[in-house]
């Protein structure tokens, strides 16, 4: 058994909090992109400017100082911080034990490199062992092929399929939500 | 021309905050209908309270979500509400919810004809592509109510509800534009 001393660094990135002004320059560059606006989710692609990023980071604190039901973190290479991403816990129902989670690498030369695995195996570490949630699920588009791949690598299953729910290019395609128990996840970190 | 507001037993309406309110509020004095409703936990609320939450909901978003009472036909008793919620106009998705909160109306058809009525007007009103539910385990007789409405199962969203020491699964149902035409086209003339 691997003895963790901090929940959040991995081997080569960190989950660390927001920096306004620094992360939002950043992070309004990554919108830029239709690609990883689409990936992320079904909302209308448009890009955000700094100043809009800002304000969202703002509402996201707030949130999770008065809700109580969001955890948000960047996600920053080691050593030197450079933010590369980000993850979420969100909607988080106390009572029943469960939430959904989102995560994103913002440019393309940083993807398929194990830094969005790495951040999974922290997050639900942090959801199941620190929050202690029952259960975990995530919504991804069956077009988006590496989410796929990321979350039934780290042992989520498919658990609905709602049939043409998305529309883009003149295709439709299904949206996939996928599960994760404590219970299977403590069974791969024994 | 055809009121699409009309079904067979109900119609949908639309009533002040005050009158939804105090029909809220009594509603959710009954345990069994709200854990039937939905995964929040079960809360009392003024009618004070409901009314304000009623009123901020209205206000935020108007092409977002399309909100009725249902009131039977016969009596025009108001008996519970149903509304269309995230709506996606980019992919023509939407998820719909209903509840009776008047326990004398369970089980004779109204949820159906009322959810009739509302996909009807998803998809001949907000041409909409599909439309999207979810409903507990432990509530047989609004899914078969659902299937009757032309939904089918999609998946099963495992152990997501925790009440009384059982964890039960939350299904998730869809419905199509073009598969539910061909069952309920509800367009008289």
């Amino acid at each position: 058994m691997t003895i963790h001393t901090s929940l959040f660094e991995g081997e080569h990135i960190c989950l660390a909090p927001i920096e306004t002004d620094k992360d939002a320059e950043i992070q309004a560059k990554w919108t830029e992109s239709a690609e990883f606006l689409r990936l992320l989710s079904t909302e209308p692609a448009i890009p955000a400017s700094p100043e809009a990023v800002k304000k969202r980071y703002e509402a996201i604190e707030k949130k999770m100082e008065t809700d109580r039901n969001l955890f948000y973190f960047t996600i920053r290479l080691r050593p030197d911080d450079r933010l590369i991403g980000f993850a979420q816990i969100y909607w988080i129902e106390w009572a029943g034990g469960y939430a959904r989670l989102q995560l994103g690498i913002g440019l393309p030369d940083e993807r398929g490199k194990g830094y969005g695995s790495e951040a999974l195996r922290l997050l639900l570490r942090y959801a199941f062992s620190e929050l202690n949630l029952f259960r975990l699920d995530a919504i991804v588009g069956e077009d988006n092929l590496a989410a796929m791949r990321l979350f039934q690598k780290a042992g989520f299953v498919e658990e609905v399929r709602q049939r043409q729910a998305l529309y883009r290019d003149g295709r439709r395609w299904d949206l996939i939500g996928l599960g994760l128990l404590k219970e299977e996840w403590s069974a791969s970190h024994a | 021309m055809h009121d699409i507001f009309r079904g067979e037993l109900v119609r949908l309406s639309s009533d002040n905050p005050q009158t939804m309110a105090e029909a809220f509020s009594r509603w959710n004095r009954d345990s069994e209908y709200t854990r039937l409703l939905d995964d929040e936990p079960a809360r009392l609320r003024s009618v004070k309270s409901v009314k304000e939450w009623l009123e901020k909901e209205a206000a935020s978003g108007e092409n977002m979500r399309f909100f009725f009472s249902i009131r039977a036909l016969a009596d025009d008793q108001l008996i519970g509400f149903v509304g269309l919620f995230e709506i996606e106009w980019n992919h023509g998705n939407a998820w719909v919810g209903i509840g009776l909160g008047e326990r004398d109306y369970w089980g004779k058809g109204y949820g159906t004809d009322a959810m009739l009525t509302i996909l009807a007007y998803a998809f001949n009103e907000l041409n909409l592509y599909r439309v999207t539910l979810d409903v507990f385990e432990y509530n047989p007789r609004a899914i078969r109510s659902y299937e009757k409405a032309g939904f089918q199962i999609e998946g099963r969203v495992r152990k997501m509800i925790h009440r009384d020491g059982q964890r039960s699964d939350v299904l998730v149902m869809g419905v199509l534009r073009d598969e539910w035409k061909g069952r309920h086209w509800r367009i008289k003339t």
